[in-house]
């Protein structure tokens, strides 16, 4: 070990922990399959269920597309709320938490890994349920624009995962609390951001006040795209959504960053928080 | 830039709050460091030595920009943990006891990776250092486990590979071998020695409430109790300082009750006692302002009934000087009346 280890430093260093951090969950997912199995059996159900009442009540077909959007987008919502939201708890439990601190890179670059990783996971596993479904129940598309929609898709995961990197500080702040919070939120967000129907259903002011959940916007916009035929389902027009999504993005992230170094600033003066209980 | 120190720390704080004290009169707060000034220099191995709820982790915690001071100063490689927090943890790393970071389902090497992009190596780099520390340490046939499948010992072994992997210039080791088998034990301070001898620029600073340890690994040591530091010297400038008297080591069963007002330490001669409780025989280490002494101490056991298995005079250690600073045993074994 004669020669010095050359360290990067800014943008590059921010890279490096990013992927770092992003391994993990992308090697788990294929290492743990039965998890794979779990997250997509559900949704495949529930998703199921709402298209056999939506055509035993005669409902339009494209609501069994509708269905197979949410049920898909489930997995997002679910990674968001307990592998970003819980991540960082466990992370201290196991002693990570001290060396990401420890280490010279932003914790920021480290929660963006998780995120991205989490958003693999998660990808699998939509896609598995939506071509699972789309074959199952004879789903048609049409998409009226693929650039627009990939956009639509990364601003939406963006304002997610920061909404996610948010979870993660506060779940470690207060601990078993949140917890409860969010195993309480995880069904009525399915409701009230629209998962299984258009979110416009439920009212312009239900509407507005869910889209603080950046799914709402996110999958009302990529139902427009993707269905395009259909007219009129949508809460608002896809570009307004889109600018929305943007400034959401904007602020849970900026959020997000705050909190963390509020995180670190409380666990350095406290001395708990970033240590390992023993 | 180079400072002068790896460490230094002037009149250094650290009070924790206690949150939600279990009865009223229970503190609000623990004074963990109380005023700590200390000099490392650069290069070598110092170690801190003390018993538990010393104040050695919180040291290390401040040292390492985990832990804000209460007051007081501390530098690390000339900076302050305070301010430059990310410069200095550019240069440190640091290893715990029964440390169980990482993720299990990665394999060794995939772990120790993850780790040295968190520092920004290149990739080549990263897994270049990855081979010569495997291959050091002796676990290279373990590179593909899953570390969840790995046993402490070679879980350690891995904890010490990520901590010296980043290549740092200041390495903090709080109490590395806590929970190892004898074997790991000696491994972990076989490879401490070596990397120190091949880079001798660097620092370690390594807590311990293991004596030999202590005294086997450090260039110099300081003693730490109650949050303060009670002396700073090489071993052994440490132990000179209990040389000028004799120890000695009684196994007595059974020892028998003391007298009223005539108890060991009111032998003549007896400076010091520390007494262990041991299944089959009590151990009196006791120090001597000579040999002359002994006779007395004989005499005296054998007015209360002690029956003497094995006597002994033996070199000084650590523990003695431990003894002679804190006036009880660094570990602390259940206390027999003497
Ligand atoms: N987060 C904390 N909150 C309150 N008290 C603490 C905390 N951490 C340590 N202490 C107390 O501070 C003292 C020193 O602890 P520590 O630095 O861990 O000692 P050591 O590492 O030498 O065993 C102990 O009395 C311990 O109980
Ligand atoms: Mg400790």
């Amino acid at each position: 070990m004669s020669t010095r280890a050359r360290k990067a430093t800014g943008i590059t260093l921010f890279w490096r922990i990013l992927w770092a951090r992003a391994y993990p969950r992308i090697v788990g997912a294929w290492r743990e399959k039965d998890w794979l199995f779990f997250e997509t059996v559900v949704p495949l159900g529930t998703t199921a269920g709402f298209v056999f009442v939506y055509r035993a009540a005669g409902a339009p077909p494209e609501f069994a597309g509708f269905a197979v959007l949410g049920g898909a987008m489930t997995a997002f919502w679910l990674n968001v709320l307990w592998a970003m939201g819980s991540q960082l708890y466990w992370d201290k439990d196991g002693g990570n938490l001290e060396l990401y601190v420890l280490s010279p890179g932003p914790l920021m670059a480290i929660l963006v890994g998780m995120a991205v990783g989490g958003i693999f996971m998660a990808s699998v596993r939509a896609v598995t349920v939506i071509v699972v479904a789309s074959l199952l129940f004879n789903i048609s598309y049409q998409v009226s624009s693929l650039p627009l929609l990939i956009l639509v898709f990364l601003v939406t995961m963006a304002a997610l995962y920061g909404l996610g990197m948010i979870f993660a500080s506060v779940f470690l702040a207060s601990g078993r609390e949140a917890w409860h919070l969010a195993n309480l939120l995880q069904e009525p967000i399915y409701l009230v951001s629209g998962f299984y129907f258009p979110v416009s259903a439920l009212g312009f002011w239900v509407a507005t006040f869910a889209s603080v959940i950046p799914l709402t916007l996110g999958m009302d916009a990529i139902r427009q795209i993707i269905f395009s035929t259909q007219s009129n389902i949508g809460f608002l027009p896809v570009e307004t959504e889109l600018i929305l999504l943007c400034f959401l993005a904007v602020i849970l992230l900026a959020l997000a960053w705050y909190s963390l170094r509020k995180l670190e600033e409380i666990g350095r003066r406290d001395g708990r928080l970033i240590e390992r209980r023993r | 830039m180079t400072a002068n120190y790896a460490i230094e720390t002037y009149d250094l704080k650290r009070i924790y709050k206690i949150r939600g004290p279990k009865r009223k009169d229970d503190p609000a707060e623990r004074v963990a460091l109380g005023g700590v000034s200390l000099q490392v220099a650069r290069g070598g191995l110092f170690g801190l030595l003390g018993p538990n709820g010393a104040g050695k982790t919180t040291l290390i915690k401040i040292l390492s920009t985990l832990l804000l001071p209460s007051s007081g100063r501390a530098l690390v490689d000339g900076l302050d943990v305070t301010k430059d927090v990310t410069e200095i943890r550019r240069r440190i790393s640091m290893v715990s006891g029964g440390e169980t970071s990482g993720f299990g389902l990665l394999t060794v090497e995939e772990n120790l990776w993850m780790f040295a992009r968190f520092y920004g190596l290149e990739n080549a780099d990263a897994k270049r250092r990855i081979d010569e520390m495997l291959e050091v340490v002796g676990i290279a046939d373990r590179r593909r486990t899953k570390i969840a499948d790995l046993s402490t010992g070679l879980r350690q072994k891995m904890n010490f590979i990520r901590g010296f992997i980043s290549d740092p210039d200041i390495i903090f080791l709080d109490e590395p071998t806590l929970g190892l088998d004898v074997t790991a034990a000696r491994d972990v301070r076989e490879f401490v020695k070596r990397w120190l001898r091949q880079n001798p620029d660097r620092t370690i600073l390594l807590t311990t409430h293991y004596m030999a340890e202590a005294d086997e690994l450090c260039d110099r040591l300081a003693i730490i109790d109650s949050g303060k530091l009670l002396v700073e010297d090489t071993p052994a400038g440490l132990k000179k300082r209990v040389q000028d008297e004799a120890m000695f080591v009684l196994k007595v069963a059974p020892l028998g009750k003391p007298v009223e007002g005539d108890r060991i330490e009111d032998v003549p001669g007896v400076q010091r006692l520390a007494v262990t409780d041991h299944d089959a025989h009590v151990e009196l280490t006791m120090a001597l302002t000579g040999e002359d002494a002994l006779p007395g101490v004989l005499a005296h056991l054998s007015r209360r009934g002690a029956g003497l298995v094995s006597l002994e005079k033996r070199e000084p250690t650590l523990e003695d000087v431990f003894i002679q600073l804190v006036g009880r045993r660094l570990t602390e074994a259940a206390g027999v009346e003497a």
